[in-house]
């Protein structure tokens, strides 16, 4: 049976199934169980921002409060995930990654290759990303291109409650280590979920609006900007946007993107993340290489500035991609190819 | 007001319709219509479709704007006939206010679709009309009630519409224990039971019609009538590949070419459409339904059961509904009964013809069971 939910409902929903469907399932982090021990433990916050809320009522010991340490417990759910266990190790904000890097990039991501194809590490490591939670530059960074930068990690970054069930149960079950990227500031939106368990494979991406005249790439917070800005083009200038969720970031599904391509001749990326080396520039790249004859116009990129993320909210409300930046930028593609 | 000024209105299709795109006017104003005339086109987040005429006149108004959104009900033309003054038509555009949608009032205290438990789980159905006439609605293979999209409000004019998902598919709970239609057919018993219902007049599509003729032979005191559309069960043909196809299919791009094969026109298949079939296959449990159900009656590319000899002997009336172009259930299958049914074959349908050709489908079926 379906019903609304929200983002944060999902991957609590998501996360209890597979626990209750797989023993191998466990999970560590800061505070996922709210204060290991403490009285009221059964009613506790849950993570940083509620996520996991209720999950140790119903899974115990399954459910481990780590100390503060990402070295520590990254590379324990790594070392688990090795030894034949599903660990979901939570990452708080996806900005602490630093210091348990090495365990990510350089074993997780490598023993598979490594061990010539005999290890498996069925790690999942969920973390929070993006601006606009007023939670400065250390707190509030898209950093997914670090992850799909490197051979051995499978990138995810849902933007809707439906997907990210979907591609978190998927996680799980996969047996390769997958970085999961929540936006926090999705975790409220709504749509129709399943309560029963269901998969989104990897590497299919999301065609959420159909249009012949441009393709809107985007991932995450900035699909719901972009769909925005494919709104107002139709309205105020007849302009129909195409507009893909690529889901997944590694793999990624070049297959849709360039079949769009090929249909408007026109591409508008949209990224959060930093501009230099993005998934922006990975996609612009790659249809310029690829459909470069179908192309009327230059590739266009809306993405976050180069600088850290402002703690002046005003800044930081310029600083994520806009649907006004996007219908102008889908306008730069329009204007090129009339001058042409 | 005058009775011979009809509003084309925005048509709901389907439970969870609020409001249509209007894609396409077939008649230009002025153009004489008679009753089944494709007038417009409309395009709803499900399947794009035509809104037929009901009634014969002229198109005297074309209010509504190709390529915008309105809601259900909205008036976009008007008919009558070309004896009734312009003024009056103005008088009649002027003063029709769109019905509020029933859907916004009841949304929280009302669900869409109701779900009842039976031995054979919990599954989930949609009701509509009043009365004892009661007309149930069993989908095919792989569908769901949203199948009867456009039938079950205008079929509930007979009495009271049920429209169930089969154990295993749409929302039901996604257990089959025994592939069979015997199994089938009792879990659609079970329902009956469970809702209250003694008799009805089961409407079964592909394998549904299977499973209804199955409850009909099996328990006649329950079944008043059965139309068998684009059904299994008259004979051993069925596209194979398609079944083997649909049960495998895991992408978008796997699935649509196969659901366009439902169809005689296969621009009918939406980028909605497709996704909602996919998210259905998706759920823990659906591809090992199927793939147990396709076993076990349509194994190998060939029906297991065929039960016309059965039913002719049972003497049961039966109205048998094909598309002409059916490229799942050949439509030869439609004069397996010979005179022991009524029988219609349409043009320009396929598989899906309840929805290609739904009024007539609608009309057909509201003859053979009013009771």
């Amino acid at each position: 049976m379906t019903r609304k939910i929200s983002f944060k409902t999902a991957i609590n929903e998501a996360l209890d199934l597979e626990m209750t469907r797989d023993p191998s399932v466990i999970m560590l982090g800061e505070d996922i169980v709210g204060g290991c021990g403490a009285p009221g433990e059964a009613d506790a916050w849950g993570g940083v921002l509620g996520v996991t809320k209720g999950l140790y009522a119903k899974h115990g010991n399954r459910l481990l409060d780590t100390p503060l340490s990402e070295s520590a417990y990254i590379g324990a759910a790594i070392g688990a995930a090795a030894c034949g266990m599903r660990p979901v190790a939570e990452l708080m904000f996806i900005d602490f990654v630093g210091v348990c890097f090495d365990q990510i990039f350089n074993q997780a991501a490598k023993f598979r290759y490594m061990f010539g194809g005999k290890a498996r590490t069925p790690v999942v490591i969920r973390t929070m990303v993006g601006a606009g939670f007023r939670a400065a530059a250390q707190h509030s960074q898209m950093l997914t291109p670090l992850f799909t930068q490197l051979p051995g990690l499978k990138v995810i970054c849902p933007s809707n409650a439906y997907d990210a069930k979907g591609l978190l149960i998927q996680a799980i079950r996969d047996d390769d280590p997958v970085i999961f990227c929540e936006h926090k500031n999705l975790y409220s939106a709504e749509c129709d979920v399943p309560a029963e368990s269901y998969t989104i494979p990897f590497g299919e991406a999301n065609v959420v609006r159909e249009g012949k005249d441009v393709t809107i790439v985007s991932y995450g917070l900035t699909v719901h900007r972009a769909l925005d800005a494919a709104t107002t083009l139709a309205q105020k200038d007849r302009i129909e946007a195409d507009v893909i969720d690529l889901r997944t970031l590694s793999p990624i599904d070049w297959d849709t993107v360039l079949e769009s391509v090929e249909k408007t001749g026109r591409l508008v990326v949209v990224d959060e993340a930093n501009p230099r080396c993005s998934i922006a520039t990975d996609v612009a790249a790659y249809v310029a290489q690829h459909a470069f004859g179908a192309l009327k116009a230059a590739p266009q990129m809306v993405t976050a500035p180069h600088t850290p993320v402002p703690f002046s909210p005003s800044l930081e409300d310029l600083y994520i991609p806009t649907a006004d930046a996007v219908v102008a930028a889908v306008g730069k593609t329009i204007a090129r190819a009339k001058a042409a | 007001m005058n009775p011979n000024i009809v509003p084309i209105v925005m048509p709901k299709w389907g439970l969870s319709m609020s409001e249509g795109k209007l894609t396409g006017w077939l008649k230009p104003v002025g153009a004489g219509v008679v009753v089944g005339d494709e007038i417009i086109e409309v395009e709803t987040d499900k399947i794009v479709n035509v809104v037929e005429s009901s009634a014969a006149g002229t198109l005297r108004r074309i209010i509504g704007e190709n390529g915008k959104v309105y809601p259900v009900k909205a008036l976009i033309g008007v008919i009558a006939p070309d004896d009734v003054p312009e003024a009056e038509i103005d008088a009649f555009v002027a003063d029709y206010a769109t019905p509020a949608s029933e859907d916004k009032s009841s949304d929280e205290a009302a669900p869409r679709y109701e779900f009842v438990d039976t031995a054979f789980g919990r599954l989930r159905y949609a009701k509509r009309g009043e009365g004892d006439n009661v007309i149930l609605l069993i989908h095919g293979f792989g569908g769901d009630l949203d199948n009867w999209l456009f039938n079950i409000e205008a079929l509930s004019a007979a009495g009271t519409v049920y429209a169930l998902d089969l154990p295993g598919h749409g929302q039901s709970d996604k257990v089959v224990s025994e592939p069979s239609l015997n199994w089938l057919a009792s879990a659609v018993v079970a329902f009956m039971d469970a809702v209250g219902v003694q008799a009805a007049h089961l409407v079964g599509h592909s394998m549904g019609g299977a499973i209804s003729m199955r409850a009909a032979l099996d328990q006649p005191a329950r079944v008043k009538s059965l139309t068998l559309i684009g059904s299994a069960g008259l004979g051993s043909e069925i596209n194979g590949d398609y079944i083997e196809g649909f049960v495998g299919a895991a992408s978008r791009r796997e699935l649509k070419p196969l659901l366009e094969q439902l169809f005689d026109d296969p621009a009918l298949v939406n980028r909605q459409l497709v996704d909602d079939v996919l998210k259905y296959k998706r759920i823990d449990g659906v591809e090992e339904a199927l793939r147990a159900v396709a076993g076990g009656l349509f194994r190998d590319g060939r029906q297991t059961s065929v039960l016309a000899g059965e039913l002719k002997a049972s003497g049961a009336p039966v109205l048998i509904v094909w598309g002409e172009s059916d490229r799942i259930i050949p439509a030869a299958h439609a004069s397996t009964l010979g005179a022991a049914a009524k029988t219609e074959v349409l043009p320009g349908a396929g598989h899906m013809v309840q929805m290609e050709k739904a009024g007539r489908v609608n009309e057909l079926v509201l003859d053979h069971v009013s009771d």
